[in-house]
């Protein structure tokens, strides 16, 4: 287990953020710490980055304690946290550059280590302008650069792709896949449920603090039911009519009815409806989503 | 070692990319001499020589503007997300600090020798040996690095950048509240109590005795003052820098 967390407990004041988390990670493994503002996860990665002291309970990064032996800590990781840690009035190469000999590169190595992330992360034509000219998407891709510069072995990122347009979140995404096939484990947060879907292995809800669920995207989305079929009718009278024939639920114009996702269900359905003189405007086959999870889960919890 | 060479390396790159600070490390120091010698210097003093009287109290003034944005420069580190990347790496977690004190020294001697230049240029005649030129310019290293020590341990507390400019604000009126530009014997009983037990007032005068070829009788004195507040101001900084953790 490259991380491993006994009932972390973190409080601020009165509030207590974090309520006894348990996490064990698995090596080379995407775990995707998923919930909404307030939930814990920048605690969570504050405290396992060694940034933040836990009130309670113990976590270990690579079998190093986080507070007794934070230094040993601090040499196997690398955090890119929720804002680009990036120097605005250095260039993208300078800023490489800092890095790597803070990281004891030799002078002439930190320079060729920078080249060939800039090269990597598509940022060679822009390597010697100041940081403050880039797009959010740019900023983000050498931030994340400056955390390979040492090529640690877990790789945090917290809320990597908030704020950033759908064509930058999509390179993003492709980097932090690469990554992946390097083998580097990769501890992320999210409040987007496509990216935990996209890039997580496994995925840990996060709410008030507690664990809400724990799994991967599909047991997940299964946990809150199969497949659904959505029929879209032309008038109320339609969707009552038809729900009178093949069961479900009305909901205005639309009727849903389970399904096991099959061709062969489809066609019954539609048949049974045809028979029945019922016309149908519209059919979309629904799988749950993260979203349905996540509603339901909070929902619950709360 | 190195981590905190690579620090100061970026905060000097980053001083001087920053014009308002190129701005203030140069112009200020020679809007001010300006200002003293030919506005104010007749009516303060009806000798010649009222530039020779001033320039250590324009070098300490303006060491009162450095530390301002020494202190604006940490927090703005503080702020963004910059030092949790530092913290999170494996270097020493005095070196940012160190960084940013160093740059702060190397404003403030850029900022001294504008001063000197310029009054030099006002008919600043100094009659000091070389030996006496290196103990003031020691002297105000020392003193230089104390308030460095003491702006980065504002900037680290500070909550923004605004309220870590509040130290230049002060800074900036201790000078005033000494012998900087009038005798402390001009000056009413009660404030020549406050004037006399500050800092400011014995590193100035033994900078000025020591340009002048005087005897500096309060050089002990500055000295005191001046390692005094680096001790304090050094442990100060760097305990508040550990403690960031806890928060």
């Amino acid at each position: 287990m490259i991380v491993e967390t006994e009932d972390l407990t973190k409080r601020y004041g009165s509030q207590t953020v974090l309520k006894g988390l348990d996490l064990k990670v698995a090596e080379g493994s995407v775990l995707a710490l998923l919930g909404p503002n307030g939930a814990g996860k920048t605690t969570a990665i504050r405290i396992l980055s060694t940034l933040t002291r836990p009130d309670g309970g113990s976590a270990r990064v690579c079998g190093f304690d986080v507070v007794r032996e934070a230094a040993a800590v601090r040499g196997v990781i690398s955090l890119t946290g929720q804002y680009a840690a990036v120097d605005e009035e250095q260039t993208g190469r300078e800023n490489l550059a800092m890095i790597a000999r803070l990281r004891r590169f030799a002078r002439s190595t930190a320079h060729a280590r920078a080249l060939e992330l800039l090269e990597r992360f598509d940022l060679v034509d822009a390597a010697d302008r100041r940081v403050r000219t880039y797009s959010g998407g740019m900023r983000r891709r050498l931030d994340l650069a400056m955390s390979l510069v040492a090529r640690p072995r877990l790789l945090f990122l917290d809320e990597p792709t908030t704020g950033l347009d759908p064509v930058s979140r999509t390179t993003m995404w492709d980097a932090i896949g690469d990554l992946v096939r390097d083998g580097v484990t990769i501890f992320l947060t999210t409040q987007y449920l496509e990216e935990a879907d996209r890039l997580a292995d496994r995925i840990v809800v996060l709410h008030n603090g507690e664990v809400a669920a724990d799994g991967t995207a599909d047991a997940l989305k299964n946990s809150v039911g199969g497949t659904r079929l959505d029929l879209t009718f032309g008038s109320f009278e339609d969707a009552s009519r038809a729900q009178a024939v093949v069961g479900g639920v009305v909901d205005g114009l639309r009727l849903s009815v389970p399904s096991d996702g099959s061709a062969a269900h489809l066609h019954r359905v539609l048949d049974d409806l045809l028979a029945a003189r019922v016309s149908v405007l519209r059919v979309s086959t629904h799988r749950p989503t993260l979203d349905d999870v996540f509603t339901s889960l909070t929902a619950v919890a709360a | 070692m190195t981590a905190s060479l690579t620090m100061a390396g970026r905060s000097i790159r980053l001083s001087r990319r920053n014009l308002d600070l190129v701005i203030m490390a140069i112009m200020l120091p020679v809007l001010l001499m300006a200002l003293f010698v030919y506005v104010f210097g007749g009516a303060i003093s009806a000798t010649a020589s009222y530039v020779d009287y001033v320039v250590p109290g324009m070098v300490v003034l303006c060491t009162g503007y450095g530390a301002s944005s020494t202190a604006m420069s940490v927090a703005d580190d503080m702020k963004k997300g910059v030092v949790d990347r530092f913290r999170s790496m494996p270097i020493s977690s005095f070196a940012v600090l160190t960084g940013h004190v160093t740059a702060s020294v190397a404003r403030n001697a850029v900022a001294t020798f504008a001063v000197v230049l310029v009054a030099l240029l006002m008919g600043f005649r100094p009659s000091a040996s070389l030996g006496s030129w290196v103990l003031a310019m020691g002297l105000l290293l020392l003193y230089v690095l104390a308030l460095s020590w003491l702006a980065a341990g504002v900037g680290v507390i500070a909550r923004t950048v605004e309220s870590a400019s509040l130290l230049g604000f002060f800074m900036l009126f201790l000078p005033y509240l000494s012998s900087a530009f009038v005798p402390v014997s001009t000056m009413p009983a009660w404030l020549r109590v406050v004037s006399e037990h500050q800092p400011i007032t014995p590193v100035i005068e033994t900078v000025r005795a020591l340009l002048n070829s005087q005897p500096a009788s309060s050089g002990w004195l500055a000295l005191a003052w001046s390692g005094g507040l680096l001790v304090v101001a050094f442990g100060w900084a760097t305990w508040l820098f550990s403690r960031i953790s806890r928060r």
